[in-house]
């Protein structure tokens, strides 16, 4: 990427890409909102990646998924003795995952998508114009 | 001046502008979700003023009329793009860009039928 310059498709393009990273560690966060381990360190964590703008020139900038953390989102205790899971306590931990807030999450990664697209659209549009000038 | 000057006038870098300004707001779209970044445009009028004057070029003129954005509301994670201005300037950067574009036509088909002789 270094070697060309940036240009607008790499731009929304490469923002579409980390907000299907976004989408997918939300959807993997959704998947495991009701698992249960037998103990709090093993419990599912919500993961979120972090992003990072990547700047080629002063306001030419795309985004980068720079890692995926681990949130710190508290694995409920339950008491559940009947469960195979559970500990000498008669306990089992629910994963750490807020589904309201990885729901809110979702439908902001979708809208944010959606606008790069429309961006990738008229960009489009207006470069096949360009290029058909004269014609 | 170049040939290219005296062929399209203003409108030659006005077309360049618009396309830097189109690929600006797009960062700025794109980087929407990113914590702590801050939202860059150009003033056109200036950039244009700089770019058409002596020695003017494209890029010298975008790095002078560089700014960065006042949020409205500023947001807790130091992001200072806001979607709705951001779209509103950028479908109103690719209207612009299609009225200079079609400038631009029209003198291309004045100059080819100049050439043909018709």
């Amino acid at each position: 990427m270094a070697d060309k310059p940036m240009n607008i498709f790499d731009i929304s393009g490469r923002a579409m890409t980390a907000q299907l990273v976004r989408l997918n560690a939300t959807a993997s966060n959704m998947a495991n909102a009701g698992t249960v381990s037998g103990s709090a360190a093993t419990a599912y964590r919500a993961i979120r990646p972090v992003f990072q703008p990547v700047t080629e020139k002063p306001g030419v900038s795309t985004v980068n998924v720079q890692k995926i953390v681990s949130s710190d989102t508290p694995a409920v205790k339950r008491h559940d003795p009947g469960h195979p899971l559970a500990d000498a306590n008669g306990d089992v931990w629910e994963s750490g995952v807020d589904s309201s807030a990885e729901l809110v999450d979702m439908v902001e990664a979708s809208r944010m998508y959606q606008n790069n697209v429309q961006v990738l659209n008229t960009a489009k549009s207006l470069l096949l114009e360009t290029i058909r000038l004269g014609k | 001046m170049s040939i290219e000057n005296e062929l399209f006038g203003i409108h030659g870098k006005a077309l360049a502008l618009r396309s830097q300004r189109m690929s600006l707001l797009a960062s700025n779209i794109a980087n929407a979700s990113t914590p702590g970044y801050k939202a860059q445009d150009i003033d056109f009028d200036k950039a244009l003023k700089e770019a058409t004057g002596d020695q003017g070029s494209v890029a010298s003129a975008l790095e002078k009329a560089m700014g960065y954005r006042v949020p409205v509301q500023p947001s807790e994670n130091g992001n200072t793009v806001e979607m709705s201005t951001e779209q509103t300037l950028f479908s109103e950067n690719a209207v612009k860009y299609r009225t200079t574009l079609s400038f631009l036509e029209g003198r291309v088909n004045t100059i080819t039928r100049a050439l043909k002789g018709e």
